[in-house]
């Protein structure tokens, strides 16, 4: 009973910090209240019983916390303001969005309740994981070894695309003439 | 006399920095060889270093950083870890017949206790490390290249003369 | 049961924030958020209650293990969903700034009334 009262606690803490980031209008604080959304949410892993995840979305809340300042904080003037309306008006996005709140709502009486899980296919993998790997980290013999061919899928996604961010990010060649290679030299 | 000009950030920051370094790749070490018995694995391990390198270049600057890890090295490092992780398929084939088959599983040496999974965590944490170390520095410290003939030469990120 | 609609709720935050607003980088925010939330859902439908992590400790029961623990699975996919969110969010920050040098402003109207 405790826990399932933390868990809606940490929940609406998460829905007020987002909240912020969408509506604040100083740019750099709508990334720091994004960073404090995600370690928020790296306590609820905690919580909910995976201890790999929450080391994981730490590390990955940091360095994307590092990448969003890049963008914010520029030469000519910190942190960009936001200014102007919006593209789609703001009283019709909000009306969609209560319609499908309705429907969700009732789309989600029909999932399994919350805390019993079906485990069909994860009883063969914690049945066998110690006797036929010799791992105890149940969840790193799943990546690395059951399903280790959706691991090294997901490697080849990351390099992909960070080669195409460095594609897209690398500036031109110029070409300088041979007298002006001769100026540079002498001075 | 002329004073030598000091890049990267003060003495204090660097002091500091050579201290938490080591203490980044050690955390880093630990997820890799232990991965099989403790949460955490191969994908904290890897960012974990590219941390550690972002936290150097940002501390000691970029002439540095160059002279050690380069963005040439990075990006063959990334290269090396997905051919570990293929290689270690192609052997998985050759000695039981399917591809990424743990050939090595539960025997009783001291490191290898769980086979394969050890030599994935290596290639994993290479790829995302690297991976990611390269495009902090393709976001923040590379800038324009200037080619004279064959000679390429790589202008700061803050470089006025090449503005059009 | 509230639990999925609050989670739900935070998607449809970051939706709102993807269509409504004008500046580039709060699209990003977005994306990000809606990134959480569907982390979340994914772990919130494998968790049993009053159940352990998926790790065997040295002397623990085997069948106490298997009937309380978490399910596993959901976890494995959600890990390596993690770090490959960070690579779309690294490129996705990479077309941001050459937009910014490109056409000096990061809102959309302008971009768009300033292309080609």
């Amino acid at each position: 009973m405790n826990t399932i009262l933390l868990l809606h606690l940490l929940l609406v803490f998460m829905v007020i910090g987002s909240i912020i980031t969408v509506e604040i209008k100083n740019m750099l604080s709508a990334v720091i209240s994004v960073g404090a959304v995600g370690f928020i949410l790296s306590v609820t892993f905690l919580f909910l019983g995976a201890p790999d995840i929450a080391i994981t979305q730490v590390i990955v809340e940091i360095l994307s916390l590092i990448l969003l300042i890049r963008a914010t904080i520029n030469v000519d003037n910190v942190a960009i303001e936001e200014k102007g309306e919006s593209i789609f008006s703001n009283r019709t996005t909000l009306i969609f969005v209560g319609i499908i709140l309705v429907f969700a709502w009732i789309a989600f009486q029909s999932l399994p309740a919350f805390g019993e899980p079906s485990m069909r296919i994860s009883r063969y993998y914690l049945l066998n994981a110690y006797s036929k790997v010799g791992a105890s980290n149940i969840v790193a013999s799943i990546i690395l070894d059951f399903r280790a061919y959706d691991t090294f899928g997901e490697l080849l996604v990351l390099f992909t695309s960070i080669s195409g961010a460095f594609a897209v990010l690398r500036r031109g060649k110029i070409d300088k003439h041979k007298d002006h290679l001769k100026i540079d030299l002498e001075t | 006399m002329e004073k030598k000009v000091e890049s990267g950030m003060s003495s204090i920051v660097k002091t500091i920095t050579s201290v938490m370094v080591g203490f980044m790749m050690l955390f880093a070490g630990y997820f890799i060889l232990f991965g099989d018995e403790v949460p955490g694995g191969g994908f904290p391990a890897g960012v974990m270093m590219a941390l550690a390198y972002i936290l150097i270049t940002l501390a000691y600057g970029r002439e540095f950083v160059e002279k050690r890890v380069s963005g040439i090295t990075a990006s063959k490092l990334t290269d090396v870890g997905v051919l570990i992780f293929l290689f270690v398929g192609f052997f998985g084939l050759y000695f039981s017949g399917t591809f990424l088959n743990n050939f090595l599983q539960n025997n009783e040496s001291l490191f290898f206790t769980s086979g394969t999974i050890i030599i994935n965590d290596v290639a994993v944490a290479l790829t995302v490390g690297m991976s990611l170390y390269l495009i902090f520095l393709a976001l923040a410290i590379f800038g324009r290249v200037v080619c004279e003939g064959s000679l390429c030469k790589d202008l700061g990120r803050d470089s006025e003369e090449e503005k059009e | 049961m509230t639990l999925y609609f609050l989670d739900f709720l935070l998607f449809m935050i970051g939706l709102y924030a993807l269509v409504t607003k004008r500046h580039i980088v709060k699209k990003i925010l977005g994306v990000a958020i809606m990134e959480y939330s569907v982390n979340l859902f994914l772990i919130l439908i494998g968790f049993k209650m009053s159940g352990t992590a998926p790790i065997m400790v040295a002397d623990m029961d085997f069948a106490t293990f298997i009937r309380t623990a978490v399910d596993p699975l959901p976890q494995a996919l959600v890990l390596t969903s993690i770090v490959i969110g960070l690579g779309t969010l690294a490129l996705m920050v990479a077309i941001a700034i050459r937009l910014y040098e490109r056409y000096g402003t990061f809102d959309m109207h302008e971009i768009n009334r300033l292309r080609g």
